[in-house]
């Protein structure tokens, strides 16, 4: 055992790791395991792609969207066209037939150009589409699958005024009709991103009130239902591109396959989804963190004070490695989250830490890029303070940080 | 028609350059690599003229180190049909210049036999601006070098120049054409392309197997950076300008 670690000091400096090995040829050790941030071919041509695709189509028009406080329809348009809107559908459908990855990678990718296009994207990806294919009837899927990838936004319903957290506690009803063909639903629901752009509405209701939340049922409504009234838009801090709207339904009548897998299920359905939603959501939360580092990163070797760039203050030169550290320990937990899904392995600790731990970095990263800017970083001429007021949603929607860290606690309680 | 386009890896425009400390290259360690910007509007010139149905076929060639594949399946997605890789472990942006890469392509032609071949008008880290011309002299072909527009029906091309575009006629096929700026607007790769791609073929063989010499002639001595700009000075009028022109710079 020692000779081992003696022969591997006399190695010389220069050779490279790889290549030096006290193993056996035939240790099992021998077999190379890739890093989490050691992407396949086709997921780094995604996020190639998707970073050209965002400078060009996307980033001259953020400032508009933001002031305006909506989305550029052909920006929309180019979503779709470019595929990234049914990442995971399969390819039978009309989608890019891809993984979960990929779908982090982009939603990561736009949001580091617009955050609100990226939450678009995605619910879209990780709650409707996912959804759809994990317990859609083969009828529904082949009914909404094809649109969802190709022209067809969808929203995720189901926050009300009384019920964020308490999501259980939902009021809106879907009242069987005496033979079972048919569902009324009425109530309302708040808090819903996309409602303006949606073509189509993931709704909880609760089908069997006396039954409590396990009367919950989820159904795929067509946008178009009568009875569906989308309200004014939520004047925001920031994701102001992306509509935020009330819902009301009076006596909204869809048919019996408007279901989505079992009737009395939608509470379980909801959890799951928002787990792995849970990861999309930190994908945005890096992307943020991202864009706003190096967004500033140039800044601060051309702002010169006192003789030199201000990044050659050590003080500045530690700031900046605090947070740079915290981006990648952020980048690596959503990767290795979303790898341990794919890989069919337990994971909503790890997809409740990486939203806990990404919202909180993007805050800071946001926070202190708006500082290392100085005057001008508070100012519109800057996009830092853009990411600064977008990046605050990201503790709250899909699971407050408080649900977060009660999440872990159950779970580390359990092992315990 | 048949098409053969040429693609090269070079460091991803945005990439702020830094020399390696020996001096004798670009430090291209973790850097970005992507589709040299010309090379882009030559496949996408040549995806167009497929689904114009005026070629058959659009063949990609590119020759550079392993990763250089990554470029070759990129330009697959924007809808070539298939690769060619010729792998060397030369500097593509120094030590195989446009000569070797000319011969090299020479041969591929041969092999193939494509009637038009596309290449960007230069590279962005060589800067030479002469493979496209050298592999037509090589080929013994017509050359529409800076091409802004090329008509394979009437035979001409609008070609771009420091003064003006100028139309000139090519007489036959096969001919070598390279693209400049305004030639065309590439696409993105759509994600359903990108899948597609990962079943087209490419060929790969290494660089020094097809018997071309490739010993360039030139050896690079030093790369360094170029001094840093200096602040300019402000005149107080026509006259000072006239003044500072004829005795300090020396240009009047």
């Amino acid at each position: 055992m020692l000779s081992r670690f003696a022969s591997r000091l006399s190695r010389p400096a220069s050779a490279s790791l790889k290549g030096f090995s006290a193993l056996a040829e035939d240790s099992p050790f021998m077999e190379l395991r890739p890093a989490v941030t050691m992407y396949s071919e086709e997921e780094t041509a995604v996020r190639d792609m998707v970073k050209t695709w965002a400078q060009q189509e996307l980033a001259p028009h953020v400032r508009e969207m933001d002031r305006e406080g909506a989305m550029r329809p052909d920006i929309l348009k180019s979503l779709f066209d470019n595929g990234l809107m049914g990442m995971e559908i399969p390819e039978k459908y009309g989608g890019s037939e891809m993984n979960f990855t990929s779908a982090v990678i982009a939603v990561e990718e736009i949001a580091a150009v617009d955050p609100s296009f990226a939450i678009l994207v995605d619910i879209q990806n990780t709650l409707t589409n996912n959804a759809l294919r994990f317990w859609g009837s083969e009828e529904l899927q082949e009914k909404w699958l094809p649109r969802l990838a190709t022209d067809t936004a969808s929203s995720f319903c189901l926050s009300e005024a009384g019920s964020g957290t308490d999501a259980f506690a939902m009021k809106t009803t879907a009242i069987p009709s005496p033979d079972g063909s048919y569902y009324t639903l009425n109530g309302s629901k708040l808090w819903i991103s996309n409602s303006k752009e949606a073509g189509v509405f993931l709704v909880f209701a609760n089908a069997a009130p006396e039954k409590g939340y396990k009367g919950i049922t989820a159904f795929v409504i067509d946008a178009e239902t009568e009875g569906i009234t989308v309200g004014k838009k939520e004047r925001k801090l920031g994701l102001k591109a992306s509509s935020t709207c009330a819902l009301s339904f009076e006596d909204v009548k869809v048919d019996a396959s408007c279901v989505l897998g079992e009737v009395g299920m939608g509470y379980k359905y909801a959890i799951e989804i928002l787990n792995e939603g849970r990861i999309g959501i930190a994908g945005q939360q890096l992307g943020i963190a991202k864009g706003a580092f190096n967004a500033t990163m140039p800044y601060l070797r051309e702002r010169k004070q006192f003789g030199t760039s201000i990044g050659d203050f050590q003080g500045m030169q530690h700031q900046v490695a605090q947070l740079a550290t915290e981006i990648h320990a952020v980048e690596v937990m959503t990767y290795n989250a979303a790898r341990m899904k794919e890989n069919g392995l337990p994971f909503v600790k790890e997809a409740s830490m990486c939203k806990l731990y990404s919202s909180q970095v993007a805050e800071r990263v946001a926070s202190k890029c708006i500082e290392w800017y100085g005057g001008v970083g508070f100012t519109e001429d800057i996009i830092v303070e853009k990411f600064y007021r977008d990046c605050k949603v990201g503790s709250i929607y899909e699971g407050t940080s408080n649900i977060q860290l009660q999440t872990i606690a159950k779970i580390i309680a359990n092992e315990w | 028609m048949r098409v053969l386009v040429g693609v090269k890896r070079v460091v991803d425009y945005a990439v702020k350059v830094r020399v390696a400390a020996d001096k004798k290259a670009v430090d291209l360690a973790n850097v970005k690599m992507s589709m040299n910007p010309f090379c882009e509007i030559a496949v996408e010139e040549a995806v167009r003229l497929k689904e114009a149905k005026k070629a058959t076929e659009v063949i990609v060639v590119s020759i550079g180190p392993k990763a250089a594949a990554e470029t070759i399946r990129t330009a697959l997605a924007m809808g070539c049909d298939r690769g060619i890789h010729l792998t060397t472990d030369s500097r593509t942006d120094q030590e195989l210049g446009p000569n070797s890469v000319a011969k090299l392509l020479a041969k591929i032609v041969e092999e193939e036999s494509p009637d038009a071949i596309i290449l960007g008008k230069q590279s962005i880290d060589g800067d030479f601006g002469c493979t496209g011309a050298m592999l037509a002299e090589h080929l013994k072909v017509p050359q529409c070098t800076f091409a802004a527009s090329i008509d394979f029906d009437a035979k001409t091309v609008e070609r771009e120049t420091d003064t003006g575009t100028e139309v000139v006629s090519f007489p036959s096929l096969p001919a070598v054409f390279t693209a400049d700026l305004r030639l065309n607007e590439p696409r993105y790769a759509t994600l359903p392309n990108i899948m597609k791609a990962k079943k087209k073929k490419i060929d790969t063989k290494a660089a020094d197997s097809l018997g071309v010499e490739l010993n360039e002639g030139n050896t690079v001595l030093e790369v360094f950076e170029p001094p840093p700009r200096e602040a300019g000075i402000f005149v107080d009028d026509v006259d000072g300008l006239v003044d500072k022109l004829k005795n300090e710079a020396g240009v009047l």
